[in-house]
């Protein structure tokens, strides 16, 4: 069963829709879906009254439930929050806690994301065609509970402080990513394509940070370790060129790896003196 | 407004009434000896429990600290939010609710009466706006004096009733209800770095030893007559082997006690109740201090149980929340309030995997089962210490239901069951006990005449509990239990109903309840005191004591001292 959403009007507030998600869609009729309760403000309000409700068919029945939502919900939050199967795909700009707390299954975005996109997620996929906000796959504010797991590819560029006290899991950037990447991280990899911001592994305990493109600065609280000549994003993908590999965050005694690309910063060959 | 209680099953200690199916008359917010019947307004209770409103003796709703923690903690109100209803405000918040939350929750499980523990005297305004926006409880605070620099050269130099004038002036000044002691002397060493170990060392640069804090202001407490004793958070709290500091803290006032009276509150004792070496023999001491209380009766405390969930502690005692951050190597904050005391928070998520705290919630459990009189003992969790408020009923389960604690103990880490005294403490409490605990004996120890009973005069706060004490044993149906004490059926505030079924009906304001205590000589603010307040304070003594009509609700009671 596929369930297709549109969006009947310009959304003026923010509503919250934890309910779009194919677990709870699963089993229920159209009408039953639209009976669903989501707020708009302060106002409590159905599904089926900011949403025209399609049921379609679908041609491989075997992978769970399918949401598509075409147009723009940029003003709508946790869509599919909390999943755990299940597929949902998104046509148009999508607002904040997208997937947060998600433990399976795969939301495709063709535009853009708002702010805590995969925040707290465990497991399953997000793919942002766009660009995505700030907080990406971090944690809300003064809370430690970052990613344990799963998969956020972006292929646009991001916001800052993505993967903030991030546990386990894979964030890849195509794109350019602001300031404070992998903030307080514990383990898990970023794959950023483009240029980053400064700080990136601030506080950082393990994991991996690699550095595409341009980055202004290292930390002072890092040291050079190595050059190296490839490195291993994940499983079946890997980036040939050479990289600074530095280690920190040497403040939290801090064993985490960063990789800057050394053909992309020119300014940073200074350190090499260091390796000899 | 004129109301009637019919046919419920009413447990009112202080009266000698053990579940007696009575009815009972309100009139004008008071409890009467009957109205009439055609005209009142009648409530059923048949096959309902009837209580006097809650109190909480020790619970950290209002003031800075409080404040802080909010602030500090963005994430615990992400996870609890209210939306706003026609009749109460939106709020948010799991372990430190927003102020109009806190009122709304302690009164929809039937609490009236709440005391907020711990009041720097400098955020005593702070501390009554919150009261103002706390709404249907009623609530008082106690000023923390134990580590006040004029109170410990008063009491260095022997001044007593000095000293005791010195304190009714703040305690009326504040808006205050009793004499809080934390961590005494230790808060002060705080300020210079170090910290006291034992009740006889010396406090730096003051001469002077917990052991006359304690005895000096338990002096001063009888000296001023306040209705409540000297409420005391022990030295060492949270440190492995503090059983023989909170044992040595009751002594010390053994001799000080009159007949058959309490002379001192040891709060949140399941904290101060640690045997054991270091984190790793650590065990339960709640047998020894058992046994101390058993035998004597010049004291009084309350648990301090532990709920195995995400908190945040905050006390006064900031050396304690410092190790407390490097055990846990969470986010904190550490305050030195000017000359008065320190302050500190740090979040914490209890575990039921970790053998200490395993032995923390056996600790808590112990201590109200193996005290045999529920006068002496009282139920909170020192909220949000070691666990919210909300958490309650939970604890009511557990202390009624030996088979709800079994339940907990096998999820808890092995080597704590093993060593828990729990399995071999067959006692259940009974629904009197727990009226006891929960508020007869709260309002008891804090000398409020008109609170915690249904007798002809009180204050007609009352709770009303969905839960058949005739045909249902709670014992087995805990999880009845639960769900019944967590929602009232109805909860009347000075004879108006507030709670029906669980949601709140009115926005009833509560009042702020303070001791205007009457010394037969004024306290004379002298010109020195003026230059050290102008020298040691950020605020000038004109601006320092906070008047009536700061208070919204308030509610004076006079005590007339003996100095």
């Amino acid at each position: 069963m596929m369930i297709s959403l549109y969006p009947k009007r310009e959304f003026k507030f923010p509503i919250i829709a934890e309910c779009i998600n194919p677990e709870i869609f699963a089993g229920k009729k159209p009408e039953e879906i639209a009976e669903l309760n989501v707020w708009e403000g302060n106002k409590q309000k159905t599904l089926g009254e900011l949403f025209k409700i399609e049921e379609t068919q679908k041609t491989n029945p075997s992978e769970g439930g399918a949401i598509t939502i075409k147009g723009d919900v940029s003003k709508v939050k946790r869509i599919g929050a909390g999943m755990e199967s299940g597929e949902i795909t998104i046509f148009g700009n999508v607002g904040m806690h997208l997937g947060e707390e998600m433990k399976g299954g795969k939301i495709t975005v063709h535009g853009n994301v708002g702010g805590w996109a995969g925040s707290m997620m465990k497991g399953g996929t997000i793919e942002i065609h766009g660009n995505a906000g700030s907080y990406l796959g971090a944690p809300y504010r003064g809370s430690t509970e970052g990613i344990h797991g799963g998969k956020i590819i972006v292929h646009g560029n991001v916001g800052n402080d993505v993967g903030n006290h991030m546990k386990k899991g894979v964030i890849k950037i195509y794109g350019n990513a602001g300031q404070f990447v992998g903030f307080h991280m514990h383990k898990g990899t970023i794959y950023v394509q483009g240029n980053c911001g400064d700080r990136a592994g601030a506080c950082m305990k393990d994991g991996t940070i690699i550095v595409g493109g341009f980055i202004e600065s290292v930390m002072p609280t890092f040291t050079i370790d190595s050059l190296k000549k490839r490195v291993k994003v994940e499983e079946g993908e890997v980036v040939e060129t050479s990289f600074y590999l530095f280690l920190g965050d040497l403040t939290e005694n801090g064993q985490g790896k960063l990789y800057v690309s050394k053909e992309k910063n020119p300014h940073l060959s200074h350190y090499e003196r260091f390796l000899k | 407004m004129e109301l009637l209680i019919r046919n419920g099953f009413v447990y009112d200690p202080i009266n000698d009434i053990d579940g007696e199916k009575m009815d009972i008359a309100v009139k004008d917010g008071k409890i009467v000896k009957k109205v009439n019947g055609r005209k009142a307004r009648k409530i059923d209770a048949s096959g309902m429990i009837v209580m006097p409103g809650g109190v909480d003796i020790h619970s950290h709703i209002a003031g800075g600290k409080v404040n802080s923690g909010r602030l500090l903690r963005p994430e615990d109100h992400f996870r609890d939010y209210e939306p706003k209803t026609s009749i109460t405000r939106s709020g948010v918040g799991y372990s430190i609710p927003s102020t109009f939350t806190t009122g709304y929750r302690y009164a929809r499980m039937g609490y009236t009466t709440v005391m907020d523990p711990a009041m720097p005297p400098l955020e005593a305004k702070h501390t009554h706006e919150e009261f103002n926006d706390t709404p249907i409880i009623d609530k008082a605070s106690y000023p923390l004096l134990g580590d006040w620099w004029f109170v410990l050269e008063y009491l260095r130099e022997g001044k007593i009733e000095e000293c005791a004038r010195h304190v009714a002036w703040m305690i009326t000044s504040t808006k205050g209800y009793a004499i809080k002691l934390v961590n005494p002397g230790g808060l002060e060493a705080w300020g210079f770095g170090h910290n006291v170990a034992s009740l006889d060392d010396q406090v730096p640069y003051f001469c002077i030893t917990p052991r006359e804090i304690i005895r000096g202001l338990c002096k001063v407490n009888k000296l001023l007559n306040l209705p409540h004793t000297i409420h005391v958070h022990t030295n060492n709290l949270g440190k492995p082997g503090n059983y023989t500091t909170a044992l040595e803290t009751m002594k010390c006032v053994e001799d000080l006690a009159d007949e058959g009276k309490p002379a001192i509150h040891i709060t949140h004792c399941q904290f101060s109740a640690f045997k054991g070496d270091d984190w790793r023999t650590l065990e339960s001491g709640a047998e020894d201090i058992a046994n101390y209380v058993n035998a004597h009766s010049h004291l009084t405390m309350d648990m301090g149980q532990i709920i195995f969930t995400d908190t945040t502690t905050m006390t006064a005692d900031g050396p304690f929340q410092f190790n407390l951050y490097q055990l846990s190597g969470n986010k904190w904050t550490n305050h030195d309030v000017e000359t008065e005391t320190s302050s500190g928070i740090v979040p914490f998520h209890y575990r039921r995997k970790s053998y200490v705290h395993a032995v923390q919630w056996s600790i808590g459990l112990e201590l109200a089962l193996l005290i045999k009189d529920p006068w002496k003992i009282f139920l909170t969790t020192d909220h949000p210490n070691a666990g919210p408020f909300i958490a309650y009923p939970k604890i009511i389960a557990w202390l009624m239901s030996k088979k709800a604690r079994e339940k907990t103990m096998k999820k808890i880490h092995p080597r704590a069951r093993s060593r828990s005294l729990l399995p071999s403490i067959d006692r259940e409490l009974s629904f009197y006990e727990i009226a006891i605990m929960t508020r007869a004996g709260q309002a008891k120890a804090l000398g409020l005449k008109t609170k915690g009973h249904l007798g002809v005069g009180a204050d007609a706060d009352i709770a009303i509990y969905n839960f058949n004490p005739e045909t249902t044993d709670p014992s087995k149906k805990y999880k009845a239990l639960r769900r019944a004490f967590k929602r009232t059926a109805y909860t009347i505030k000075d004879g108006v109903v507030v709670v029906k079924n669980g949601e709140v009906v009115k926005n009833a304001k509560g009042a702020t309840i303070w001791l205007d205590v009457k010394t037969s000589e004024q306290v004379k603010v002298t010109e020195e005191m003026k230059r050290r307040f102008k020298e040691y304070w950020t605020v000038e003594y004109e601006n320092y004591p906070v008047t009536e009509h700061y208070l919204e609700v308030s509610r004076p009671i006079v005590v007339k001292a003996d100095v």
